[in-house]
């Protein structure tokens, strides 16, 4: 496996969220002056080019988020960077605030020459206040070397609520207001702040624009798959020997990665599943995790998603009805409440799936769980219970032996 | 009761209101000063925010209700986060859960902290201790009782 460490190459040095050591080793140099001899729309162009996805778990073009911003208006145009970072098994952009905040920095200067903004924020959550501090004060740092004269940054801190991770939820939130997802626009357009236009994108997203803009588009595309390009921060939690973020390529192996970073399966047991991107995404059976791919096509077609890319991963002594109820919890307490298929779906299946570890559940409780899902499907304004519908589903068709087995225990 | 800022947090909000394009911005972080304040949020503060963000009181009420980390109410002991979201189950959040119950501090279950690297995980007063077994819970709880 290569050495692919465009984000992280700095995570390593000591005291590297320093302003001084991040001039030491590279930042603030190449890639910021080649920005400011390029116009904005030269910017967009080469990261359309490098084929940079965001890394917040959805893996859209960045690029094309980018163009949507108005270049001539009149009203003032904002970056907001969601740093909120709640997706259960995920942990990258902590590692980006503490151990390199200036490269972050420098992103939000490029992409805010790109977009023509004069203000960036920083929505980051509210349990992060220790990581918060070291951003604050590269933040200082950076004011105090002259480096925002044409951009301001601001964090804004959240208060715990998971739905804030959620674009338009983030916004609301910005604006002072509940974090309660927006109805999306029939057309594309761009996000709105206080009726403003604004463009977010996730930390680790505006950290990967100065190694572009430095090396080029294509030299970019040297790392990762044709439509996967680049590297992404990957994490790995839960029954491994060494749990942690590794950044790698898209398109390598899981086992791979699992085995080659995480050291194998705590205490060389066997593999039993791994959740593949946060816990949002299907879950993947041990069969499925050795074909599996890090890049969103490969997810794509083994029937999940790249996520943001913090694995869970569980041995084989791994209660599956247990670990479906722990999710459940978490999605009953993070439903904004807004929608009521969501709302009472992810309350109800919390239930149920108690129901059955209690034993006194049934094959029909199963089904009616599945039921359940169904109505919780493309039904709400955002993708939070679509999300939770698909992890019910996926865990029932690949372990509903384990469910059924409570079932019988029930029956004698 | 009327309420009133610090002199520090006055001008920490004149810096504040420059910093966003509404007042209305304001909300969560006088909602974040008040609680550091006071150590919850009262009532009293919440109609000071809403003169100073000319948001309805109820606007700001509704917001300090929605967000897990505001309290409407002081802690009466020692609040302890114990993250017990799916990483931190499989590594054993359990287990310190059930051994925090004996000790003399008010557990708050909270859902993933973000740290499922160095899972399981509680966090004091802003602070992460991650990699927890009991006895370093001890330790820690040694710090603060």
């Amino acid at each position: 496996m290569r050495d692919a460490r465009l984000v992280s190459k700095r995570f390593s040095l000591e005291n590297s969220h320093t302003l001084k050591v991040a001039k030491e080793n590279g930042v603030y140099d190449e890639a910021l002056k080649r920005a400011y001899s390029l116009e904005p729309l030269e910017i967009i162009e080469i990261i359309k080019q490098s084929g940079l996805r965001g890394k917040g778990g959805g893996g859209a073009p960045a690029g094309d988020k980018w163009e949507l911003m108005p270049q001539d208006d009149d009203k003032p145009s904002f970056l907001a960077v969601n740093c909120d970072e709640s997706e259960p098994g995920t942990f990258k952009d902590r590692q980006i605030i503490s151990k390199d905040p200036h490269l972050l920095i420098e992103g939000i200067l490029i992409t805010c020459r790109a977009i023509k903004a004069r203000h960036a924020y920083i929505y980051i959550r509210g349990e992060y206040k220790q990581f918060q501090d070291i951003l604050q004060s590269a933040i200082d740092e950076a004011y105090a070397d002259g480096l925002l004269k044409e951009c301001d940054i601001t964090i804004h801190r959240g208060a715990g609520a998971y739905i804030c991770g959620e674009k338009s939820a983030l916004l609301e939130s910005m604006e002072g207001k509940r974090g309660h997802p927006r109805l999306k626009p029939k057309q594309k357009e761009c996000e709105w702040y206080f009726g403003n236009p604004t463009l977010v994108n996730n930390v680790e997203t505006i950290a990967s624009v100065p190694y572009i803009i430095e090396h080029g588009a294509e030299g970019y595309r040297e790392y990762g798959t044709e439509k996967s390009p680049g590297t992404m921060l990957f994490a790995m939690s839960g029954h491994v020997k060494n749990p942690g973020v590794y950044e790698v390529e898209f398109g390598t192996g899981m086992l791979d990665y699992i085995e080659h970073f995480g050291g194998g399966i705590l205490d060389d047991k066997k593999l039993k599943a791994v959740i593949p991107g946060g816990a949002s995404t299907d879950i993947l059976t041990a069969d499925e995790v050795k074909v599996a791919k890090l890049d969103y096509e490969s997810m794509r077609s083994i029937g999940s998603a790249l996520g943001t890319g913090g694995m869970i991963v569980m041995d084989e002594d791994t209660n599956m009805v247990e670990a479906l109820k722990n999710l459940l919890e978490f999605y009953h307490e993070e439903s904004c409440g807004q929608c009521t298929p969501c709302r009472e779906g992810t309350g109800w299946s919390n239930k149920l799936v108690g129901k059955i570890l209690d034993g006194k559940g049934s094959s029909e409780d199963i089904d009616k769980l599945l039921e359940i899902s169904d109505t919780m499907n493309g039904k709400t304004i955002c993708v939070f219970a679509p999300a939770v519908s698909s992890v019910i589903n996926s865990f029932i068709k690949k372990f509903r032996d384990e469910f059924e087995a409570y079932n019988k225990e029930a029956l004698i | 009761m009327s309420y009133s800022f610090s002199p520090e947090n006055l001008k920490q909000i004149e810096l504040l209101k420059k910093r966003y394009p509404s007042l209305h911005a304001l909300n969560l972080p006088l909602l974040w000063m008040a609680q550091y304040q006071d150590g919850y949020i009262s009532l009293e503060a919440i109609d000071e925010i809403s003169k100073i963000t000319t948001l309805a009181p109820m606007e700001v009420y509704r917001v300090a209700t929605f967000y897990t980390m505001f309290k409407l109410e002081k802690p009466k002991k020692l609040l302890v986060s114990v993250c017990k979201t799916l990483s931190c189950k499989l590594r054993g959040s359990d287990e310190i859960l059930e051994y925090l119950k004996n000790k003399d501090v008010e557990i708050e279950h909270v859902e993933c902290l973000g740290s499922c690297g160095t899972s399981p995980v509680m966090q004091i007063q802003d602070k992460y201790y991650e990699e927890l077994t009991c006895n370093k819970v001890d330790d820690i709880l040694k710090g603060f009782l």
